[in-house]
Protein backbone atom coordinates (compact mmCIF):
# COMPACT_ATOMS: atom_id res chain seq x y z
CA UNK A 1 0.00 0.00 0.00
CA UNK A 2 0.94 3.53 -0.73
CA UNK A 3 -0.18 6.95 0.25
CA UNK A 4 0.66 9.83 -2.73
CA UNK A 5 -0.12 13.15 -2.07
CA UNK A 6 -0.26 14.79 -5.64
CA UNK A 7 0.75 18.39 -6.41
CA UNK A 8 -1.41 19.34 -9.03
CA UNK A 9 -4.12 17.55 -11.05
CA UNK A 10 -1.37 16.38 -14.01
CA UNK A 11 0.61 14.26 -11.41
CA UNK A 12 -3.20 12.76 -9.57
CA UNK A 13 -3.58 11.49 -13.07
CA UNK A 14 -0.50 10.16 -13.58
CA UNK A 15 -0.52 8.69 -9.65
CA UNK A 16 -4.15 7.26 -10.56
CA UNK A 17 -2.84 5.33 -14.22
CA UNK A 18 0.38 4.38 -12.30
CA UNK A 19 -1.42 2.51 -9.20
CA UNK A 20 -4.66 0.77 -11.20
CA UNK A 21 -7.62 0.11 -8.29
CA UNK A 22 -6.36 3.45 -6.17
CA UNK A 23 -8.67 4.65 -4.20
CA UNK A 24 -9.12 9.06 -4.59
CA UNK A 25 -9.17 10.63 -0.76
CA UNK A 26 -10.50 13.72 -0.87
CA UNK A 27 -11.99 15.58 2.27
CA UNK A 28 -12.23 11.76 3.79
CA UNK A 29 -15.28 12.23 5.46
CA UNK A 30 -17.23 9.50 3.54
CA UNK A 31 -14.09 7.30 2.86
CA UNK A 32 -13.06 7.04 6.35
CA UNK A 33 -15.96 5.82 8.37
CA UNK A 34 -15.58 3.10 5.66
CA UNK A 35 -11.84 2.63 6.29
CA UNK A 36 -12.70 2.66 10.48
CA UNK A 37 -15.33 0.17 9.96
CA UNK A 38 -13.63 -2.53 8.29
CA UNK A 39 -15.90 -2.20 5.60
CA UNK A 40 -13.81 -1.08 2.83
CA UNK A 41 -9.85 -2.10 1.96
CA UNK A 42 -7.54 0.13 0.52
CA UNK A 43 -5.24 -0.55 -1.88
CA UNK A 44 -3.20 2.58 -2.71
CA UNK A 45 -4.61 5.91 -2.31
CA UNK A 46 -3.99 9.14 -3.99
CA UNK A 47 -4.80 12.24 -1.85
CA UNK A 48 -5.76 14.92 -3.79
CA UNK A 49 -6.49 17.37 -1.34
CA UNK A 50 -3.76 19.66 -1.04
CA UNK A 51 -3.86 20.49 -5.02
CA UNK A 52 -4.28 24.05 -5.56
CA UNK A 53 -5.85 24.11 -9.01
CA UNK A 54 -8.57 21.92 -7.73
CA UNK A 55 -9.83 24.23 -4.45
CA UNK A 56 -11.33 27.53 -4.90
CA UNK A 57 -14.54 29.39 -7.15
CA UNK A 58 -13.68 31.78 -9.22
CA UNK A 59 -16.53 33.57 -11.29
CA UNK A 60 -16.37 32.96 -14.99
CA UNK A 61 -18.52 35.18 -16.95
CA UNK A 62 -22.02 33.63 -16.15
CA UNK A 63 -21.16 30.85 -14.65
CA UNK A 64 -19.35 29.94 -11.43
CA UNK A 65 -16.15 27.68 -11.55
CA UNK A 66 -15.70 25.47 -8.31
CA UNK A 67 -12.74 23.20 -7.46
CA UNK A 68 -13.48 19.57 -7.73
CA UNK A 69 -11.79 19.23 -3.90
CA UNK A 70 -13.33 22.89 -2.18
CA UNK A 71 -14.84 22.02 0.82
CA UNK A 72 -18.46 22.60 1.89
CA UNK A 73 -17.61 25.41 4.63
CA UNK A 74 -16.05 27.74 1.29
CA UNK A 75 -19.64 27.01 -0.09
CA UNK A 76 -21.04 28.96 2.13
CA UNK A 77 -19.52 31.82 1.71
CA UNK A 78 -19.15 34.59 -1.43
CA UNK A 79 -18.87 34.20 -4.17
CA UNK A 80 -21.24 30.97 -3.98
CA UNK A 81 -23.68 32.66 -1.21
CA UNK A 82 -23.87 36.03 -3.73
CA UNK A 83 -23.72 33.85 -7.00
CA UNK A 84 -25.88 30.56 -6.36
CA UNK A 85 -27.48 30.98 -3.02
CA UNK A 86 -29.22 27.55 -3.39
CA UNK A 87 -25.37 25.95 -2.98
CA UNK A 88 -24.55 27.51 0.08
CA UNK A 89 -27.69 26.93 1.91
CA UNK A 90 -27.20 23.21 0.94
CA UNK A 91 -23.20 23.59 2.00
CA UNK A 92 -24.49 24.61 5.36
CA UNK A 93 -26.61 22.13 6.08
CA UNK A 94 -23.62 19.33 5.33
CA UNK A 95 -22.68 17.47 8.47
CA UNK A 96 -20.73 19.75 11.50
CA UNK A 97 -18.27 22.38 11.03
CA UNK A 98 -15.41 20.05 11.26
CA UNK A 99 -17.24 17.79 8.52
CA UNK A 100 -17.65 20.88 6.03
CA UNK A 101 -13.98 21.81 6.68
CA UNK A 102 -13.05 18.63 5.09
CA UNK A 103 -16.14 17.40 3.30
CA UNK A 104 -15.40 18.27 -0.59
CA UNK A 105 -18.01 19.12 -3.30
CA UNK A 106 -16.16 16.85 -5.92
CA UNK A 107 -16.56 14.01 -3.07
CA UNK A 108 -19.97 14.47 -2.74
CA UNK A 109 -19.96 14.01 -6.86
CA UNK A 110 -18.22 10.99 -6.08
CA UNK A 111 -19.87 9.26 -3.66
CA UNK A 112 -23.23 9.35 -5.72
CA UNK A 113 -25.06 8.90 -2.80
CA UNK A 114 -28.75 10.11 -3.75
CA UNK A 115 -28.75 11.99 -0.73
CA UNK A 116 -25.85 14.04 -0.88
CA UNK A 117 -27.15 17.13 -0.21
CA UNK A 118 -25.21 19.41 -3.50
CA UNK A 119 -26.99 17.07 -5.80
CA UNK A 120 -30.01 18.73 -6.09
CA UNK A 121 -28.78 22.02 -6.42
CA UNK A 122 -26.67 21.36 -9.31
CA UNK A 123 -29.73 19.78 -11.27
CA UNK A 124 -32.11 22.51 -10.38
CA UNK A 125 -29.45 24.60 -11.43
CA UNK A 126 -28.38 22.94 -14.67
CA UNK A 127 -24.36 22.62 -13.63
CA UNK A 128 -21.93 20.34 -15.39
CA UNK A 129 -19.23 18.55 -13.67
CA UNK A 130 -15.65 18.30 -15.50
CA UNK A 131 -13.91 14.49 -15.19
CA UNK A 132 -10.55 14.01 -15.87
CA UNK A 133 -8.44 11.22 -16.61
CA UNK A 134 -5.53 9.54 -19.17
CA UNK A 135 -7.64 10.48 -21.59
CA UNK A 136 -8.24 14.01 -21.41
CA UNK A 137 -10.91 15.70 -19.80
CA UNK A 138 -15.03 15.52 -21.02
CA UNK A 139 -17.83 17.73 -19.12
CA UNK A 140 -21.11 16.00 -18.19
CA UNK A 141 -24.19 17.69 -16.79
CA UNK A 142 -25.04 17.28 -13.08
CA UNK A 143 -28.42 15.22 -15.19
CA UNK A 144 -26.47 12.57 -16.64
CA UNK A 145 -23.80 12.29 -14.26
CA UNK A 146 -25.54 9.61 -12.00
CA UNK A 147 -26.18 6.28 -12.89
CA UNK A 148 -27.03 4.66 -10.04
CA UNK A 149 -27.30 4.73 -6.00
CA UNK A 150 -23.29 5.45 -5.27
CA UNK A 151 -22.76 5.03 -8.67
CA UNK A 152 -21.54 7.73 -11.65
CA UNK A 153 -19.80 7.98 -14.66
CA UNK A 154 -16.11 8.39 -13.06
CA UNK A 155 -14.07 5.63 -14.07
CA UNK A 156 -11.19 3.98 -12.22
CA UNK A 157 -8.21 6.67 -12.86
CA UNK A 158 -10.50 9.63 -13.08
CA UNK A 159 -11.11 12.37 -10.88
CA UNK A 160 -14.01 15.36 -10.47
CA UNK A 161 -11.83 18.22 -11.23
CA UNK A 162 -14.45 20.92 -11.24
CA UNK A 163 -18.04 22.18 -11.53
CA UNK A 164 -19.43 24.62 -13.67
CA UNK A 165 -22.62 26.41 -12.63
CA UNK A 166 -24.68 28.39 -13.99
CA UNK A 167 -25.41 32.28 -12.96
CA UNK A 168 -28.84 32.83 -12.75
CA UNK A 169 -30.86 35.75 -11.95
CA UNK A 170 -33.77 34.80 -9.57
CA UNK A 171 -34.35 33.18 -5.84
CA UNK A 172 -33.05 29.84 -4.73
CA UNK A 173 -33.73 27.30 -2.07
CA UNK A 174 -32.39 24.45 -0.55
CA UNK A 175 -35.08 22.48 1.50
CA UNK A 176 -34.39 19.52 3.36
CA UNK A 177 -36.65 17.12 5.88
CA UNK A 178 -34.52 14.68 8.17
CA UNK A 179 -34.80 13.79 12.19
CA UNK A 180 -33.28 16.43 13.41
CA UNK A 181 -31.98 19.90 11.95
CA UNK A 182 -28.26 19.11 12.72
CA UNK A 183 -25.92 17.10 11.13
CA UNK A 184 -28.36 14.88 9.46
CA UNK A 185 -28.65 12.56 6.53
CA UNK A 186 -31.94 13.50 3.87
CA UNK A 187 -34.61 11.50 4.37
CA UNK A 188 -36.01 14.19 1.37
CA UNK A 189 -34.49 16.96 -0.16
CA UNK A 190 -35.21 19.89 -2.88
CA UNK A 191 -33.56 22.48 -4.23
CA UNK A 192 -35.35 24.99 -6.28
CA UNK A 193 -33.95 27.85 -8.79
CA UNK A 194 -35.93 30.19 -10.40
CA UNK A 195 -34.41 31.87 -13.71
CA UNK A 196 -36.30 35.28 -13.99
CA UNK A 197 -34.56 35.85 -17.46
CA UNK A 198 -34.98 32.69 -19.10
CA UNK A 199 -38.02 32.40 -17.27
CA UNK A 200 -37.72 29.11 -15.90
CA UNK A 201 -38.04 27.20 -13.26
CA UNK A 202 -35.61 24.40 -12.40
CA UNK A 203 -36.11 21.50 -9.61
CA UNK A 204 -33.56 18.72 -8.00
CA UNK A 205 -34.99 16.18 -5.69
CA UNK A 206 -32.62 13.82 -3.27
CA UNK A 207 -33.16 10.97 -1.40
CA UNK A 208 -36.27 10.19 -3.19
CA UNK A 209 -34.89 7.63 -6.44
CA UNK A 210 -31.77 5.75 -7.11
CA UNK A 211 -30.13 8.82 -8.22
CA UNK A 212 -30.62 12.51 -7.95
CA UNK A 213 -33.84 13.54 -9.77
CA UNK A 214 -35.36 16.51 -11.86
CA UNK A 215 -38.85 17.26 -12.26
CA UNK A 216 -38.84 18.31 -15.97
CA UNK A 217 -42.74 18.28 -16.45
CA UNK A 218 -43.93 19.90 -12.98
CA UNK A 219 -40.91 22.87 -14.29
CA UNK A 220 -42.40 23.45 -17.71
CA UNK A 221 -45.97 23.78 -16.23
CA UNK A 222 -45.42 25.97 -13.18
CA UNK A 223 -43.14 28.44 -15.90
CA UNK A 224 -46.28 28.00 -18.31
CA UNK A 225 -48.32 29.28 -15.58
CA UNK A 226 -46.66 31.86 -13.77
CA UNK A 227 -47.17 35.33 -14.56
CA UNK A 228 -43.35 36.93 -14.86
CA UNK A 229 -42.04 39.96 -14.31
CA UNK A 230 -38.74 41.30 -14.57
CA UNK A 231 -38.21 41.60 -10.96
CA UNK A 232 -40.06 38.43 -9.72
CA UNK A 233 -43.00 35.91 -10.49
CA UNK A 234 -46.63 35.77 -9.53
CA UNK A 235 -47.84 32.12 -8.96
CA UNK A 236 -51.92 31.71 -7.65
CA UNK A 237 -51.72 29.54 -4.50
CA UNK A 238 -53.83 26.50 -6.37
CA UNK A 239 -50.97 26.07 -8.77
CA UNK A 240 -48.52 26.05 -5.89
CA UNK A 241 -50.65 23.34 -4.63
CA UNK A 242 -50.82 21.60 -8.10
CA UNK A 243 -47.47 22.41 -8.19
CA UNK A 244 -46.26 20.22 -5.11
CA UNK A 245 -48.71 17.50 -6.34
CA UNK A 246 -46.76 17.45 -9.59
CA UNK A 247 -43.30 17.49 -7.97
CA UNK A 248 -43.77 14.63 -5.82
CA UNK A 249 -45.01 12.49 -9.24
CA UNK A 250 -41.46 13.10 -10.15
CA UNK A 251 -39.86 11.45 -7.15
CA UNK A 252 -39.61 8.03 -6.59
CA UNK A 253 -39.07 6.96 -3.63
CA UNK A 254 -38.40 3.41 -1.83
CA UNK A 255 -39.06 2.40 1.75
CA UNK A 256 -35.27 1.58 3.34
CA UNK A 257 -34.28 2.01 7.10
CA UNK A 258 -34.15 5.93 7.44
CA UNK A 259 -37.96 6.34 6.00
CA UNK A 260 -40.98 5.25 3.72
CA UNK A 261 -41.61 6.05 0.20
CA UNK A 262 -45.16 7.37 1.36
CA UNK A 263 -43.51 9.76 3.47
CA UNK A 264 -40.75 10.92 1.47
CA UNK A 265 -43.43 11.63 -1.38
CA UNK A 266 -45.62 13.32 1.15
CA UNK A 267 -42.58 15.09 2.61
CA UNK A 268 -41.61 16.52 -1.64
CA UNK A 269 -45.19 17.73 -1.95
CA UNK A 270 -45.15 19.66 0.97
CA UNK A 271 -41.67 21.10 0.49
CA UNK A 272 -42.01 21.56 -3.05
CA UNK A 273 -45.17 23.54 -2.10
CA UNK A 274 -43.28 26.02 0.76
CA UNK A 275 -39.94 26.25 -1.68
CA UNK A 276 -42.22 28.02 -4.58
CA UNK A 277 -43.72 29.79 -2.03
CA UNK A 278 -40.42 31.27 -0.85
CA UNK A 279 -39.89 32.33 -4.59
CA UNK A 280 -43.23 34.06 -5.41
CA UNK A 281 -43.47 37.61 -5.27
CA UNK B 1 1.87 -2.84 4.16
CA UNK B 2 3.67 -0.59 6.35
CA UNK B 3 5.83 2.18 6.37
CA UNK B 4 7.36 5.15 8.02
CA UNK B 5 6.81 8.85 7.79
CA UNK B 6 6.37 11.73 10.09
CA UNK B 7 3.94 14.11 11.42
CA UNK B 8 4.24 17.39 12.22
CA UNK B 9 2.57 17.46 15.48
CA UNK B 10 2.05 20.33 18.42
CA UNK B 11 5.41 21.91 16.97
CA UNK B 12 7.60 18.90 16.67
CA UNK B 13 8.34 15.72 14.48
CA UNK B 14 6.86 12.90 15.40
CA UNK B 15 7.84 10.29 13.13
CA UNK B 16 5.43 7.19 12.90
CA UNK B 17 7.04 3.42 12.20
CA UNK B 18 5.50 0.27 11.07
CA UNK B 19 2.42 1.77 10.55
CA UNK B 20 -0.65 0.34 8.45
CA UNK B 21 -0.47 3.46 5.77
CA UNK B 22 -4.92 2.98 6.34
CA UNK B 23 -4.60 4.64 9.77
CA UNK B 24 -7.23 7.68 10.77
CA UNK B 25 -5.05 10.12 12.41
CA UNK B 26 -6.84 9.69 15.78
CA UNK B 27 -5.60 5.95 15.86
CA UNK B 28 -2.12 7.66 15.20
CA UNK B 29 -2.32 9.87 17.96
CA UNK B 30 -3.75 8.10 20.28
CA UNK B 31 -2.16 4.77 19.75
CA UNK B 32 1.30 5.83 18.33
CA UNK B 33 2.20 9.24 19.39
CA UNK B 34 1.09 9.38 22.85
CA UNK B 35 -1.86 11.98 22.66
CA UNK B 36 -4.83 10.88 23.92
CA UNK B 37 -6.64 14.18 24.30
CA UNK B 38 -8.24 13.19 20.97
CA UNK B 39 -11.12 11.10 21.94
CA UNK B 40 -12.50 8.05 19.75
CA UNK B 41 -15.95 7.74 20.19
CA UNK B 42 -18.23 7.22 16.97
CA UNK B 43 -15.19 7.75 14.61
CA UNK B 44 -17.30 8.78 12.13
CA UNK B 45 -17.39 12.02 12.39
CA UNK B 46 -20.69 12.67 13.88
CA UNK B 47 -19.90 13.66 18.07
CA UNK B 48 -16.45 15.96 17.45
CA UNK B 49 -14.96 14.23 20.56
CA UNK B 50 -11.50 13.89 17.82
CA UNK B 51 -11.54 17.23 16.88
CA UNK B 52 -8.46 18.21 16.32
CA UNK B 53 -6.59 21.32 14.15
CA UNK B 54 -5.29 20.33 10.59
CA UNK B 55 -3.06 24.12 9.20
CA UNK B 56 -5.37 25.95 11.82
CA UNK B 57 -8.95 24.23 10.43
CA UNK B 58 -11.12 22.11 12.85
CA UNK B 59 -11.69 18.60 11.85
CA UNK B 60 -12.55 14.94 13.04
CA UNK B 61 -9.36 13.72 13.13
CA UNK B 62 -11.28 10.52 12.88
CA UNK B 63 -11.62 11.32 9.40
CA UNK B 64 -8.23 12.17 8.42
CA UNK B 65 -5.77 9.60 6.67
CA UNK B 66 -2.93 10.20 8.83
CA UNK B 67 -0.68 9.29 6.20
CA UNK B 68 -1.85 11.87 3.96
CA UNK B 69 -1.28 14.35 6.43
CA UNK B 70 2.59 14.61 6.65
CA UNK B 71 3.27 18.33 5.77
CA UNK B 72 0.67 19.99 7.72
CA UNK B 73 0.52 21.50 11.10
CA UNK B 74 -1.14 19.18 13.22
CA UNK B 75 -2.83 20.59 16.75
CA UNK B 76 -4.21 18.72 19.24
CA UNK B 77 -5.64 20.11 22.79
CA UNK B 78 -2.10 19.19 23.86
CA UNK B 79 -0.64 21.65 22.03
CA UNK B 80 -3.13 24.40 22.69
CA UNK B 81 -0.76 26.05 25.17
CA UNK B 82 2.81 25.67 23.75
CA UNK B 83 4.63 27.96 25.82
CA UNK B 84 3.76 27.11 29.50
CA UNK B 85 4.11 23.08 29.96
CA UNK B 86 1.18 22.11 31.97
CA UNK B 87 -0.50 25.39 32.61
CA UNK B 88 -4.19 25.99 31.09
CA UNK B 89 -5.56 28.17 28.73
CA UNK B 90 -8.49 30.59 29.38
CA UNK B 91 -11.06 27.99 27.47
CA UNK B 92 -10.17 25.09 29.79
CA UNK B 93 -9.90 27.37 32.86
CA UNK B 94 -13.41 28.58 31.58
CA UNK B 95 -14.73 24.85 31.72
CA UNK B 96 -13.76 23.95 34.67
CA UNK B 97 -14.94 27.48 36.85
CA UNK B 98 -18.05 27.22 35.05
CA UNK B 99 -18.59 23.49 35.70
CA UNK B 100 -19.11 23.01 31.99
CA UNK B 101 -17.02 19.18 33.00
CA UNK B 102 -19.46 16.54 33.87
CA UNK B 103 -17.80 13.03 32.44
CA UNK B 104 -14.88 15.05 30.18
CA UNK B 105 -15.33 12.86 27.33
CA UNK B 106 -16.28 15.25 25.00
CA UNK B 107 -14.65 17.70 27.06
CA UNK B 108 -11.42 18.42 24.72
CA UNK B 109 -12.73 18.08 21.63
CA UNK B 110 -15.17 21.02 22.82
CA UNK B 111 -11.90 22.94 24.18
CA UNK B 112 -10.15 22.45 20.44
CA UNK B 113 -13.53 23.32 18.78
CA UNK B 114 -13.91 26.51 20.74
CA UNK B 115 -10.37 27.44 20.43
CA UNK B 116 -10.67 27.46 16.52
CA UNK B 117 -13.74 29.86 17.26
CA UNK B 118 -12.30 32.43 19.45
CA UNK B 119 -9.05 32.87 16.55
CA UNK B 120 -11.42 33.72 13.87
CA UNK B 121 -14.09 35.52 16.20
CA UNK B 122 -12.72 36.87 19.48
CA UNK B 123 -16.40 38.79 19.68
CA UNK B 124 -18.98 35.10 19.13
CA UNK B 125 -22.63 35.38 19.67
CA UNK B 126 -25.00 33.35 20.94
CA UNK B 127 -25.89 32.47 17.92
CA UNK B 128 -21.73 31.86 16.75
CA UNK B 129 -21.03 30.06 19.70
CA UNK B 130 -23.90 27.57 19.54
CA UNK B 131 -23.07 26.85 15.75
CA UNK B 132 -19.32 26.67 16.22
CA UNK B 133 -19.72 23.69 18.67
CA UNK B 134 -22.63 22.00 16.90
CA UNK B 135 -20.60 19.23 15.66
CA UNK B 136 -19.17 18.40 19.41
CA UNK B 137 -21.95 16.39 21.17
CA UNK B 138 -22.24 16.36 25.23
CA UNK B 139 -24.64 13.72 26.71
CA UNK B 140 -24.22 14.98 30.03
CA UNK B 141 -23.97 19.21 30.97
CA UNK B 142 -27.57 20.24 28.40
CA UNK B 143 -24.66 22.44 27.26
CA UNK B 144 -25.86 25.18 29.09
CA UNK B 145 -22.83 25.43 30.92
CA UNK B 146 -20.53 24.82 28.03
CA UNK B 147 -22.40 28.41 26.25
CA UNK B 148 -21.33 29.71 29.56
CA UNK B 149 -17.62 28.76 29.72
CA UNK B 150 -17.54 30.04 26.47
CA UNK B 151 -18.73 33.38 27.20
CA UNK B 152 -16.32 33.32 30.16
CA UNK B 153 -13.45 32.41 27.76
CA UNK B 154 -14.30 35.01 25.54
CA UNK B 155 -14.13 37.81 27.84
CA UNK B 156 -11.14 36.60 29.16
CA UNK B 157 -9.55 36.59 26.20
CA UNK B 158 -10.35 40.02 25.02
CA UNK B 159 -9.32 41.17 28.35
CA UNK B 160 -5.74 39.71 28.12
CA UNK B 161 -5.29 41.25 24.90
CA UNK B 162 -5.93 44.24 26.29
Amino acid sequence: MSVIIPDSVEAAIAALAAHPGATVLAGGSDLMVEVNDGRRTLADVVSIGRIPELAGVRLDDDELVIGGATTFARLERDPVAAYAPALAYAARTVGSPQIRNAATLGGNLATASPAGDSLPVLLALGASVVVAGAAGERRVPAAEFFIGPKRSVVQPGELVVAVHVPVRRGPQDYLKAGVRNAMVIAVASIAIAVDLDARTVGIGLGSVGPVPLGAPDACEWIAGRARWRADGLDVDERDVVDFGDRVARAARPIDDHRSTADYRRHAVTVMARRALRRCVG
Amino acid sequence: MSETYALHVNGKDHPVTDAWLGESLLYVLRERLGFPGAKAGCEQGECGSCSVLVDGTLVCACLVLAAASVGVEITTVEGLQPDARGAVSEVQRAFVETGAVQCGFCTPGLIVAVHALLERDPEPDDLAIREAISGNLCRCTGYGRILEAVGVAAAKRREAAR
